[in-house]
């Protein structure tokens, strides 16, 4: 429970200073820079079993590990945004807003019992979609808040159905309890279908990724970063829990769910991501397919999903943020925000255009980065059934994808442009979070412990 | 970096006796030039850092090699040498699992030459030095780490590094067409890897979570499922190797890459696969390849002579070398599908020769561009006026590529038909029988090219202005050349290098 009581610590120092007689937005993204990065490392030192609440709330190694890789995010999110976040108007509110659905989504992850777990979806949700109205004189920043937020009741809703049908059904709202009460009656599958929906909709699997795109390129894109990054992340954790452990007497129907999903979500977040012309668009169509690539990883049914999963979304994290980040810099400095204006940018700007092709040759699983590493561990975990047309789709959509990345990477590195992007001078925290995400791009596939220890880690 | 160091100083080998050569140098001199690039000022220091590295490389491949060849004088009769297994991903079982046999260290010195000669070549480059050799040497590296690893992960992760090196350098320092060739080959390797990723995985899973080749090589894996990977990897390391009809990144690719780039493509990429095809499709799985022997003879005939008819057609001295490159990468295949074990030494044996000869081939196309601007054949002649060295090794190319005897083409086709004859059957019979008919077809396109552009009038009044080459084209030339003589007039030490490898290989196949 520390690193929540931890996160509501700062909620309530933050609320003080708004109420009291606030700080200059300079001194106060500091400081709420140096309580994220305390977080961080306070997070590898907490408990890392125990109960609560009578299994309301449970934690293990594993549960502790993940919510460490959430907190590097935020951390790095609140790095990398730090030029936007100085001209906001309402920066404790943000960070208020951002604190408290990643206290939610740690809840979330921790959750033993079905009601604690919506209490903290809901909570996970709500204040996000408030953050993606942040922008307040854009319309395009309003609509996307109301998609999200429509769309989002409306998949809490079929959830809140489907876990009623789950407690009708086995009498139980305990997670570890249900398992036990599960027979495959038709109304406990109609249950499960709808829940799974609910998470469908939170990842975006296609077909319930339409809201996805508008949301991402009408937030600020800080949310949008939270977003992709840190919300996709925490919903995948306890997807695989959920199903790995609640759900498994049902493997065989959830199985073939996820197969089919897969390859309808990488294929149409592919072909949707070759079309865009907006840096928002494009990351977020791209971010649908790697969520189809995850899925491959979570069709193994066994420990190896849960590990390469996990080792991904480390990975992600330092893709995706690296590449949000490089356009964040853009976005806030020149106003740019279309693939074409990024064309010759290496001759303006080379160390973000390093930045950016790092982030996506890692986001393609391209060889020495990280994301080559995580990928061919997510295809070798979705391997171990033997359904190798299953691995050939999934591998043939690395070539799609690679292609839309070459896009970006040819724009900045070879094609001309009367006005380039000017050389733009990223301030120092942004510098160092730049080469903190490039770095880790590099090195983390390379480090073979991270994932062995991720592997050692109890469930 | 500690890890590296450590592994020299205490080792942590298979084997208990002195070990004469350190196979992880070979990783680590290139990568330290290339970081030493990296950090380098000016231009200046950044060529001379890459020659004094792709010189040590040089000599790393001759330690290899003299060291290889007193291990095996010594009566060290293991298949691999030299090995080396350091544990990586533990629980997934994969292992930097280094080691070498015959066909790598004639492969690793094959790199070697064609690495310096590319430098050499490469020495007027102007627009972004630092980043173009860079690359380059990144994708030696690449290649050096691919024909020492003994794990397929490992062999995996080498092979798909060079593939954003090869995309940037034709995109950006390329002429024609780059973008669309550069897409074009990423792409098409990037779908060849994805066959073989999968044909990996299940090899994988088949064998009880092994990635390791020489632990798969004592594996009995069942008939059917050798029926299904075979052809996944196959095909998959074929597209390296321009197995027809995948073969058409070739032309694009080699022919809007820089020099340096379409030398090294041609040279040594399409090497990766024929290695691929033999090392881990056919040894691996001998079942599958027997099965599908046929098809790929057929293929592999069919590439042959259409690539030699389409050079013929061809007026682009790039095209006409990229075109000549599928027919001659042929024979190799056509040597592997042949099964015997004399086709597969011709086959090994072409591999190191037609990738000396066609990186020569390139360096030399290359000079004459820098000078003429143009690669039209119709646009030049007489250039054996004003350039004498140039059209000297411009004609000792071309006459290797055609077999001539006294040059390495030669001896390499030679032993691949003698092999490939051994089959008594009509079929195997008729195939070699179309396969030589395309040296005819060659010494068509090439004494047609070659007189064209160094003998007859000179087309332009520009082109009696032109200088002969410099210090560092004839360097590159002077090296490849001795490797092409080398080869053609005391091809034994090639043989004594090849043969027993090749030996094990057929026994594999023949035992099951």
């Amino acid at each position: 429970m520390k690193s929540e009581l931890v996160l509501t610590g700062i909620i309530f120092l933050l609320l003080f200073i708004k109420i009291g007689k606030g700080m200059k937005n300079e001194s106060l993204l500091s400081l709420i820079q140096l309580l994220l990065l305390l977080n961080f490392i306070f997070s590898f030192f907490l408990n890392k079993e125990g109960n609560l609440f009578g299994d309301m709330f449970y934690t293990t190694p594993l549960i502790a590990f993940q919510k460490s890789i959430l907190n590097l995010g935020v951390y790095l999110i609140s790095l990398l945004c730090s030029d936007w976040l100085k001209k906001t108007q309402h920066l404790p509110e943000f960070f208020l807003l951002m604190l408290s659905a990643l206290l939610g989504m740690f809840l979330m992850i921790s959750s033993g019992n079905l009601l604690i777990f919506y209490l903290s979806l809901e909570l996970a949700t709500i204040p996000v979609a408030a953050m993606a109205n942040f922008d307040l004189e854009k319309k395009r920043s309003s609509e996307g808040a109301m998609k999200m937020i429509l769309s989002s009741a409306f998949s809490s809703g079929i959830l809140l159905f489907g876990i009623s049908l789950i407690y009708g059904s086995t009498g139980s709202i305990s997670l570890p309890a249900i398992s036990q009460l599960l027979n495959g009656s038709p109304l406990q599958i109609l249950a499960f279908v709808f829940v799974f929906t609910a998470f469908a909709f939170k990842l975006s699997i296609v077909p319930f990724h339409l809201w996805t795109a508008d949301v991402y390129e009408g937030s600020p894109i800080a949310v949008t970063s939270f977003l992709s990054v840190i919300s996709k992340g925490a919903v995948a954790f306890i997807f695989i829990t959920v199903l790995y452990k609640v759900f498994t007497p049902m493997l065989e129907i959830w199985y073939w769910m996820l197969v089919i999903l897969a390859i309808a979500t990488m294929v149409i977040g592919n072909l949707f991501a070759l079309r865009q012309q907006n840096i928002k668009r494009f990351l977020a169509f791209s971010s649908i397919a790697q969520v189809g690539f995850i899925l491959v990883g979570i069709s193994n049914a066994d420990y190896l999903g849960i590990a390469s999963v996990v080792y991904f979304i480390l990975i992600y994290v330092f893709s995706n943020l690296a590449a949000f980040g490089v356009a964040a810099v853009i976005a806030e400095k020149t106003g740019k925000e279309n693939i074409d204006d990024y064309k010759g940018l290496y001759k303006t700007n080379p160390f973000l255009t390093w930045v950016m092709a790092l982030a996506l040759f890692s986001l393609a699983g391209i060889p020495p980065t990280a994301g080559f590493f995580g990928k061919l561990f997510l295809l070798t975990a979705g391997g171990a059934r033997a359904d190798y047309w299953f691995i050939l789709v999934a591998a043939l959509n690395m070539i799609i994808s690679l292609y839309y990345y070459l896009r970006v990477v040819r724009a900045m590195f070879m094609d001309k442009n009367e006005n380039p992007v000017e050389p733009v001078k990223t301030s120092p925290v942004v510098k160092m979070a730049l080469i903190i995400c490039g770095g880790a791009i590099v090195l983390v596939g390379l480090l073979s412990w991270i994932f062995e220890y991720i592997k050692t880690l109890q469930y | 970096m500690c890890w590296l160091y450590c592994s020299f100083i205490y080792g942590n080998r298979t084997e208990d006796k002195i070990v004469l050569m350190n196979l992880l140098l070979l990783i680590g001199a290139p990568l330290l030039t290339a970081v030493a690039v990296l950090l380098s000022r000016n231009k200046q220091q950044v060529k001379w850092i890459s020659l004094a590295g792709s010189a040590v490389q040089l000599g790393l491949a001759f330690m290899l090699l003299f060291a290889f060849r007193q291990e095996r004088a010594a009566g060290n009769n293991a298949q691999m040498l030299f090995e080396q297994n350091y544990k990586l991903f533990e629980s997934l079982n994969i292992n930097f699992h280094f080691g070498v046999d015959g066909i790598s260290v004639a492969m690793i010195l094959l790199t070697s030459f064609v690495v310096i000669a590319g430098v050499l070549v490469s020495w007027n480059v102007e627009k972004m030095t630092k980043e173009f050799y860079f690359l380059l040497l990144l994708l030696g590296l690449g290649a050096y780490g691919f024909f020492i690893s003994l794990d397929l992960f490992i062999l995996f992760f080498f092979l798909e590094i060079s593939v954003i090196p090869k995309y940037l350098l034709i995109g950006i320092w390329g002429s024609g067409k780059k973008e669309y060739s550069a897409n074009k080959l990423a792409l098409m390797l990037m779908g060849g890897s994805a066959l073989i990723l999968v044909g990996m995985l299940g090899l994988y899973f088949t064998s009880g979570y092994s990635f390791d080749i020489m632990t798969l090589s004592k594996t009995n894996i069942p008939a059917a499922t050798q029926n299904l990977l075979f052809p996944l990897l196959f095909i998959g390391f074929g597209v390296f190797t321009a197995l027809f009809p995948l073969h058409t990144w070739v032309p694009d690719g080699h022919s809007s890459a820089p020099t340096a780039g379409s030398m090294f493509l041609a040279g040594i990429s399409m090497k990766l696969g024929g290695y691929g095809c033999l090392r881990v499709a056919t040894y691996l799985l001998p079942e599958g390849a027997k099965e599908y022997a046929n098809i790929i003879i057929v293929l592999s005939a069919i590439a042959i002579l259409y690539g030699a008819f389409a050079t013929m057609m061809q007026k682009d001295l790039k095209y006409i070398n990229a075109y000549s490159s599928v027919s001659h990468v042929g024979f190799s295949l056509l040597g592997i599908g042949m099964l015997t074990q004399t086709a597969i030494t011709g086959a090994l044996m072409q591999m190191v020769s037609h990738g000396v000869m066609t990186a020569l081939f390139f360096a030399v196309i290359g000079m004459v561009y820098d000078r003429t601007h143009t690669r039209m054949v119709a646009n030049m002649g007489g250039l054996m006026k004003v350039m004498p060295f140039i059209a000297t090794v411009f004609f000792i190319v071309g006459l290797c590529s055609l077999g001539l005897p006294g040059f390495s083409g030669f001896v390499a086709e030679m032993t691949v038909f003698m092999g490939s004859w051994q089959n008594d059957d009509a079929f195997h019979r008729i195939a070699t029988i179309a396969a030589a008919m395309s040296i005819v077809v060659t010494a068509v396109y090439i004494l047609r090219a070659t007189g064209k552009v160094m003998m007859g009038p000179i087309e332009t009044e520009e082109h009696l202005k032109l200088g002969d080459a410099k210090w560092n084209e004839k360097l590159a030339a002077i090296i490849l050349v001795a490797g092409i003589v080398a080869i053609g007039i005391a091809p034994g030490w090639l043989n004594d290098l090849l043969k027993p490898a090749a030996e094990e290989i057929m026994n594999r196949i023949a035992g099951k």
